[in-house]
C-alpha cells in the first residue's frame, strides 16, 4: 500500500492577482501530494485561497509560478487547448450548483464530456453514460430532465458526469452546499463508496460536516497550508442509517419529490 | 467525427429552444421571402419583355439604311437609303452563316374586303420571312418561291386585319382589294402580340416583295433586310460577314463609312431590357436590406443568447470543451438557423410569388438561381453575423462563466 502512485504533485504553487494597483497573493507557496485512492478535503474560510487552488488543480487556471503535475503530466505549462483536454480526460468536476444543462436528459448530461473527448478512448457513449448513471444509483432516471430531479439526484447526475470519462481525479467544489443535511449525508455516502472503489476524490469545502467524511484534511489560510493531517473518517452510511432510523416517520423533501416524480 | 458531434450538439440546442430559434430565424425568413418575391416580380417583367423580343424572330439580324452626311450635315438614321434587292440577293448567295434573308418593303394603304375596309401596312417580303420571324400560320399557307418570283397577287393577312375584316375566320380563299389591285388571301398569320414599345405586330399583311414593288408602290429601294443565322452562336460572325458583303455590294471605298446599319436582337432588346433590369435591381436591393436587417437580428439574438448561456458555456468548457469547440457550436447554430430560415423564406417567397401570379395576374418568375443565391446568401449571413457572438462565447473564461448568475 505504501507505493501508491501520486495523482497530484503540487510544488511551490504561487498565484498573484493584480487588483487595480494592489497585488493580491492568493497562493503563497503551496506544496502537497495526493496519492491514488485518497479522499482529501481541502478546507479554508473564504479568502483563504482554496478556490484559487481548486481552479488550478482543476485545470481552469494557471499558477503564477510553481509546478503542478497531474497523472505524471506537467500541467502548469500547457496551452489552453491541451488544458481543455486535460479537464476532459483527467478531471471530473462536481460543482456546488450542479451545473447541469437544462432541457437535457440526465443521460445526455452524463454523456456530455464524451462529446469533447478527442482521444476517443470510450467508444460507446450511450452505454458508458448509462453505466455511470447506474453507478450513482440513477439508472432509472436516465430520461429525466434536471427540473424533474431533486437536488440530491441532480448532484448525483453531476457525479455520474464526472465519472463517465474515468478521470484520474474527481474534484468536488462545495458539492453539498446547495443540499439539505440528509441529502448531504447521502451524497457523501456516494463519495465514500466511489472512493472505496478506488476513485481519487478531492473535496473543497468550508464545512466540517463534509470534511469529517474525508480521510485527510488540508487546511488553507492566507494562501498557505496550515494543516495537513490524515484522519479516521466518519462513515456516511452509518450516519444515514441513524438519520433514517430517527426520522422514519418524517419523510424528507427528497423522498416527497421522488414520490412525485414517480 | 468530432465536428459531426458538434453539429449534433448545435442541432440539439436549436431543437431544444424552439422559441429562441424561431425568433432568430424570423428576420431571415422575412428577408429571404421578400427577396424571392421581389426578384420574381422583376424577373417576371423581364421575361415578359424577353418573350416579346423573341417574338420578333430567332437569331435575327436587321439591316437598315445608314446615315447620310452631306457637307457635314448629318441627316440622321435612314436618311440615305441605298438598300436594294441586289443586296439581299448577294447576301443569299455569298454568306456562309445566313440561313434565310428577306428584304422588306413597306406600303401603308387601305385594304378592302370581307366586312369592310382596314388601313394597314403591307410588307413585301420573301418566302423566308416567316422562318426568320419564327411566325406560324393559323390557316391557309404562305406564298411559295414561284409566286414570289413571278410576283403573284397573293396576300397573307395578320391576325388583327383578319379579325377586323373577317370576324368569322373565313378569310382564306377570298379576295381583297389593295390600291384597287385584287389580291387572293391565301393565309392568316398567328397572333404575335405587341412589341416591347407597344406596336401591334399583327396589324400587317405580307405579300411577295415583287408584287408590292410592281403593283402597290413604286419604290425600288427597300426599307430593311432581315436575315437569320443557322445558330445563335453565329450572330457575331454573321454580323461581321454581312458588313463586308454589304460594303462590297455598295462599292464603298476603304475610307468611306458604312451607309447601312446592322443590328442583332441583343442590341434591339438591350434598351427595352435596361429598364426592367433597373427595376429588378431596385427591388432586389430593397429586399436585400431586409435580409441584412434579418442578419443583424440573428447577431442580436445570438449575442443575447451568449450572455444568457454564459453558464452553459462555462459548464461545457469546464468539462473539456475547447474554445474552438464552443466557437464551432455557436457558428453552426447560427448557420443552421439562417439556412433553415432561408429555406422557409424561400418556401414562403415562392408561395407568395405564385399567389401574386394567380390573384393579381402578375407575371412572376422564380428561377432556381435566385433560390440558390438566396440560400447561399442566408448561409453567409449566418456565418458573418454569427461569428462575432460565437467568438465572444469562445473567449469566455470558464471560471468567470461558471460563476455567472
Amino acid at each position: 500500500m505504501s507505493e501508491k502512485r501520486a495523482v497530484i504533485k503540487v510544488r511551490e504553487i504561487r498565484k498573484t492577482y493584480q487588483m487595480g494597483k494592489t497585488k493580491v497573493h492568493a497562493l503563497q507557496g503551496v506544496d502537497f501530494t495526493v496519492l491514488q485512492g485518497e479522499l482529501v478535503a481541502i478546507m479554508g474560510a473564504s479568502g483563504s485561497g482554496k478556490s484559487t487552488l481548486m481552479n488550478i488543480i482543476g485545470g481552469l487556471d494557471y499558477p503564477t509560478s510553481g509546478s503542478y503535475v497531474l497523472d505524471d503530466i506537467e500541467i502548469s505549462k500547457l496551452g489552453k487547448n491541451d488544458l481543455a483536454d486535460i479537464r476532459n480526460q483527467k478531471i471530473g468536476f462536481v460543482f456546488q450548483g450542479f451545473n447541469l444543462l437544462a432541457r437535457t436528459s440526465a443521460l445526455e448530461n452524463t454523456e456530455l464530456p464524451l462529446l469533447y473527448d478527442r482521444s476517443n478512448r470510450i467508444k460507446k457513449h450511450r452505454e458508458a453514460a448509462r453505466r455511470s448513471l447506474e453507478r450513482v444509483g440513477l439508472g432509472d432516471r436516465a430520461d429525466h430532465h434536471p427540473n424533474e430531479l431533486s437536488g440530491g439526484q441532480q448532484q448525483r447526475v453531476a457525479i455520474a458526469r464526472a465519472l463517465v470519462t474515468n478521470p484520474a481525479l474527481v474534484l468536488a467544489d462545495e458539492p453539498t452546499g446547495n443540499l439539505d443535511s440528509r441529502t448531504t449525508v447521502e451524497v457523501m455516502k456516494l463519495f465514500q463508496e466511489l472512493n472505496d472503489e478506488g476513485v481519487t476524490i478531492i473535496l473543497v469545502t468550508h464545512e466540517d460536516e463534509v470534511a469529517r467524511y474525508a480521510k485527510r484534511i488540508v487546511e488553507l489560510r492566507d494562501g498557505k497550508i496550515i494543516r495537513d493531517v490524515p484522519q479516521e473518517p466518519d462513515s456516511a452510511a452509518d450516519d444515514l442509517a441513524e438519520l433514517v432510523a430517527r426520522g422514519a416517520d418524517d419523510p424528507t423533501i427528497e423522498e416527497l419529490e421522488t414520490a412525485d416524480a414517480d | 467525427m468530432h465536428s459531426l458531434r458538434l453539429i449534433k450538439v448545435a442541432g440539439k440546442s436549436i431543437v431544444k429552444n424552439k422559441m429562441r430559434t424561431l425568433l432568430t430565424m424570423l428576420g431571415i425568413i422575412i428577408g429571404v421571402g421578400a427577396v424571392i418575391v421581389m426578384v420574381a416580380i422583376g424577373e417576371g417583367a423581364q421575361s415578359q419583355i424577353e418573350n416579346q423580343i423573341k417574338n420578333l424572330g430567332t437569331n435575327m439580324l436587321v439591316i437598315t439604311p445608314g446615315t447620310s452626311n452631306a457637307g457635314g450635315v448629318n441627316q440622321g438614321a435612314s436618311s440615305f437609303n441605298r438598300l436594294n434587292i441586289d443586296d439581299s440577293e448577294k447576301i443569299r448567295n455569298e454568306s456562309a452563316f445566313i440561313a434565310g434573308v428577306s428584304p422588306v418593303v413597306f406600303t401603308r394603304t387601305q385594304i378592302v374586303g370581307g366586312t369592310g375596309n382596314w388601313r394597314s401596312t403591307i410588307h413585301g417580303v420573301t418566302t423566308e420571312y416567316v422562318t426568320i420571324r419564327d411566325w406560324e400560320l393559323t390557316s391557309g399557307r404562305f406564298f411559295d418561291a414561284s409566286e414570289e418570283r413571278t410576283g403573284k397577287k397573293v396576300i397573307v393577312l395578320g391576325a388583327t386585319i383578319a379579325e377586323n375584316l373577317f370576324p368569322n375566320g373565313d378569310a382564306v380563299g377570298t379576295r381583297v382589294l389593295v390600291r384597287n389591285v385584287p389580291m387572293d388571301v391565301i393565309g392568316v398569320l398567328e397572333k404575335k402580340g405587341q412589341t416591347p414599345d407597344g406596336n401591334d405586330q399583327d396589324d400587317v399583311a405580307l405579300a411577295p416583295v415583287l408584287t408590292v414593288q410592281r403593283r402597290l408602290s413604286n419604290w425600288t429601294f427597300i426599307r430593311q433586310i432581315l436575315a437569320n443565322t443557322y445558330s445563335p452562336d453565329d450572330i457575331d460572325e454573321a454580323q461581321v460577314e454581312l458588313r463586308a458583303i454589304m460594303r462590297e455590294s455598295h462599292g464603298l471605298a476603304e475610307w468611306e463609312p458604312d451607309d447601312f446599319e446592322i443590328k442583332n436582337q441583343d442590341q434591339l432588346s438591350e434598351a427595352a431590357q435596361g429598364t426592367t433590369e433597373v427595376m429588378t435591381m431596385l427591388l432586389a436591393a430593397i429586399a436585400s436590406i431586409s435580409l441584412l436587417v434579418g442578419g443583424i437580428g440573428i447577431m442580436n439574438i445570438m449575442l443575447v443568447s451568449v450572455t444568457e448561456r454564459t453558464r452553459e458555456i462555462g459548464i461545457r468548457m469546464a468539462i473539456g470543451a475547447r474554445g474552438a469547440d464552443v466557437l464551432t457550436q455557436f457558428l453552426i447554430e447560427s448557420i443552421v438557423m439562417s439556412i433553415l430560415g432561408g429555406a422557409i423564406g424561400v418556401a414562403i417567397g415562392v408561395g407568395g410569388a405564385n399567389l401574386l401570379g394567380t390573384t393579381m395576374g402578375w407575371n412572376t418568375v422564380v428561377n432556381s438561381q435566385t433560390v440558390m443565391i438566396a440560400l447561399i446568401f442566408s448561409g453567409a449571413v449566418g456565418i458573418f453575423f454569427g461569428f462575432y457572438p460565437a467568438r465572444k462565447a469562445a473567449a469566455l473564461n470558464p471560471i468567470d462563466a461558471l460563476r455567472f448568475e
